[in-house]
Formats: C-alpha cells, sequence, structure tokens
C-alpha cells in the first residue's frame, strides 16, 4: 500500500502525518508515509488544500486533518 | 423495541445540536457580563482607580482580551461551519467558465467565502491556472481571500461598529476586483513561472465539502476554534498588551495633532509600515482600537490594517514561488495603491 502525505510543512500537514502514522501502528499496517511538499506535485493531484492523503495514487481526502476513527475507517477500507 | 431504537437515533443526531445551542446560550451570558465583570473586578475588588493610567490599561488589557477571545471563538465557530459546504475546489470549478469582468467579482466573492490557508495559496494558484483560469481573476481570488477575512469583519464589528465592518468588507472587496482585473488587462502570463502552466492535473479531484455530518462539521468548527487560538494567542496579548499602552499613556487626540485626517502623507506611511509585520487580523486589531482612539483617522487605520493582512511578507515569500518577481512586484503595486486609495478616501469622506 503506498501512502503519501501532500503538503507543505503547516501545521495541519504535520498533524495529519502524525496522526497518520498512529493509526497505521495501531492497525499494525506496515507502510512507509511518503511526505510530498512539492508544489507542482501537490497540485498535480488535483489539490489545491493541503493536507492531503494519497492512498495507491488516488486522492482519499483533501483539506482537513479528520479525527481518528475516519482516518481508520479509511484505511481499513483501503487495505480491504 | 423498534420505537426505542428510533428515540435513540434521534437523540444522538440531535445532540450536536443541543450543544451547539448550550454553548450558543453560555457565549452571549458571558459577552453581556464581560465589561461590568471587568469593570467591578478592576474598580472594586482591586481597588484600582479605573480613571488613571496604570488602572485604566489594566481593565482595557483584561476587557479586551476576553472580549475578544470571545468574539474570535464564536465566528471562527460559525465560518468554519459554513465554509465547510464550500471548497477551494468546487470554487475552481465555479471560475472556469467565466469572462474577465465578471470574473473578477465572481472570484472576489468566493475568495471570501471560500475556506482559505496561507498554505493553500501557491497549491490553489497553481491549482487555478493550470485548471485555465484567467491569471486576473484568479488574482482577485488570491487577494480578496485572506483580506476580506471574517475574523478581521466580525473584529472590526465588534470594536468600531458595522459602519467600519461594511466599508472594509466592501473596499476590500473592491480592491480585489479591481487589482485583479487590471492584471488581467496587462496580460502578465509570461510573468508566472513556466512550471504553473506545465502542471498537468491528473487524478480525480476530491471536494472536501462533501458529505460530511452536521457532527463532523461542528466538530471541525470546534477544533479550528482551539487550532487558531493556540496558534496566535502571543499576538493577541502583545497586541493587546500595546493597546493597553496606548491606551493608558498616549495622550488623547495626540495622533489627530501628528497624523490626522488632513494630513495626507499619514496613510502611505501606514500603508509601508504594514508591509514588514506580519500578523493576522486577530493580533492587529486591540492595537488598532487603540490608535483609533488617540485619534489616528478611520482611513489610515484601514489602510494600515488591510496592509498588514493583505501584503503581509511570508504570504509575499510564498509566492514567490510562482510568481516572477515582476509580477510579484506588480502585485504588491496594484494592491499596495489600492490600499492607499482607499485609505485617503475614507479619511476624505467620513
Amino acid at each position: 500500500m503506498d501512502i503519501k502525505v501532500l503538503g507543505s510543512g503547516c501545521a495541519n500537514c504535520k498533524a495529519l502525518e502524525a496522526r497518520t502514522r498512529a493509526v497505521l501502528d495501531d492497525l499494525g499496517v506496515v507502510a512507509p508515509i511518503e511526505k510530498v511538499t512539492d508544489f507542482a506535485d501537490i497540485a498535480g493531484y488535483g489539490v489545491m488544500t493541503t493536507p492531503a492523503l494519497v492512498i495507491d495514487g488516488e486522492v482519499v481526502l483533501a483539506g482537513r486533518v479528520p479525527p481518528v476513527a475516519d482516518l481508520v475507517a479509511i484505511i481499513e477500507r483501503a487495505t480491504a | 423495541m423498534e420505537l426505542r431504537a428510533d428515540a435513540l437515533a434521534q437523540s444522538r443526531r440531535l445532540r450536536p445540536w443541543s450543544l451547539v445551542a448550550a454553548g450558543a446560550v453560555v457565549w452571549t451570558a458571558a459577552y453581556a457580563v464581560n465589561r461590568p465583570l471587568w469593570e467591578w473586578l478592576v474598580g472594586d475588588v482591586a481597588g484600582l482607580d479605573r480613571g488613571a493610567r496604570l488602572g485604566g490599561a489594566v481593565e482595557f488589557f483584561v476587557y479586551d482580551t476576553t472580549k475578544i477571545l470571545l468574539l474570535l471563538g464564536g465566528i471562527i465557530f460559525v465560518v468554519t461551519v459554513l465554509r465547510s459546504f464550500m471548497s477551494v475546489e468546487r470554487t475552481r470549478a465555479l471560475l472556469g467558465r467565466h469572462r474577465h469582468g465578471v470574473g473578477n467579482v465572481a472570484a472576489a466573492g468566493l475568495g471570501v467565502v471560500t475556506p482559505f490557508c496561507s498554505c493553500s495559496a501557491v497549491p490553489g494558484f497553481i491549482g487555478f491556472v493550470a485548471a485555465g483560469v484567467p491569471l486576473g481573476i484568479t488574482m482577485s481570488f488570491l487577494i480578496a481571500s485572506p483580506m476580506v477575512n471574517e475574523v478581521a469583519i466580525v473584529l472590526l464589528y465588534g470594536l468600531f461598529g458595522w459602519k467600519v465592518a461594511v466599508l472594509y468588507a466592501a473596499a476590500g472587496l473592491m480592491i480585489a476586483i479591481t487589482a485583479g482585473w487590471v492584471i488581467g488587462r496587462l496580460r502578465l502570463e509570461r510573468w508566472v513561472e513556466p512550471f504553473v502552466f506545465e502542471t498537468t492535473l491528473h487524478g480525480r479531484t476530491i471536494d472536501p465539502g462533501a458529505g460530511l455530518t452536521w457532527h463532523e462539521r461542528f466538530a471541525m468548527g470546534a477544533e479550528e476554534v482551539g487550532r487558531i487560538v493556540r496558534r496566535i494567542w502571543p499576538f493577541l496579548l502583545v497586541g493587546i498588551a500595546v493597546g493597553a499602552a496606548i491606551h493608558g499613556w498616549v495622550p488623547e487626540d495626540f495622533f489627530a495633532e501628528v497624523a490626522g485626517a488632513g494630513n495626507p502623507l499619514a496613510v502611505p506611511i501606514a500603508t509601508l509600515l504594514g508591509i514588514p509585520l506580519y500578523s493576522n487580523a486577530a493580533g492587529i486589531l486591540p492595537l488598532v482600537e487603540a490608535l483609533h482612539a488617540k485619534g489616528l483617522a478611520t482611513g489610515t487605520v484601514l489602510a494600515f490594517m488591510m496592509s498588514v493582512v493583505a501584503l503581509s511578507l511570508p504570504e509575499m515569500i510564498l509566492l514567490r514561488r510562482v510568481l516572477k518577481p515582476r509580477l510579484l512586484a506588480t502585485f504588491v503595486g496594484v494592491v499596495g495603491a489600492g490600499i492607499l486609495a482607499v485609505g485617503l478616501l475614507f479619511n476624505l469622506i467620513l
């Protein structure tokens, strides 16, 4: 599973990365999180409001840091 | 059995609303009681002379801090919930087909209601331009978003009354529309960093605003209040402290002599002063309020505020990634000129 967090270093972007990491660890999923900070790449995904989460090339959420429960649901759906 | 499950589901749906309603009642009570409470605490309980410099400054400080925190909390919550229905992605879709002129007005208007943080400035810019939204229209959006900011408007209303707040919003929109239109007419696309036009948009665009429940929207509102307050409270305290000092120690009408409405240099100086200063609206407003109380003309005050908020150095450093220096300079020049004009005009007519 290929996971990317899109964001250029604002507090929300770091928060999303940390929360995603925590959820992955809790679920026991072994997957590296790649941080994408280049603006051109971020915009290339069609994302205009950071932070955003990309799983296996598909943007699964953008523009906010969701509560842990939502993140768990998203990741479980992706691993299913 | 089914009736009880239904009732449970019903109460679960209503719970976020009852919490919000309770919160609103508490907020209104706190706001109403704020001034008398501090007058009593500072004057009677602590025994300070509220007419004297120290007493006046202390009372200003505690009263203003409470008032601004309350206003901020209320506005940010309401606006975040409302804005959760809009998104930059949807705005881009809406702006894609407008012609210049109308497009500038639409972009400025949408800039006000679309949720936008400064970290979205660059991806937003790239996303708009790469999707074919004309440069001038994109600029109108980018200027309106930070400047006609709900925090600024409601705080202005709380501190100066609705007339000033409406004037600020109207002036901000006019500047956004005109500056964007002018930049569009100057045909400055050649001064955008080339990679922006080469960015291809792949992948399905996701709309962050769709499909959220009320509970999620309220949760976002509450989170945003916490996030913003945590980020700005040092600026706020410094701003209020400086405001309190001015309130207590600077003589009444001091600025009226030095930089009153008749002095035409006041507005350009105020505009220039605002550029290196970085603050969001909340931090600068207590300072602005105190300056105004000491005789600084309304137009000068508004020019200063707009300059601090719209021509912020950090945002310009960010925009340098996508705008070549000449376009950036044009941007600053056109917006700065607009702010100057607004400041001078208000000093004349108010």
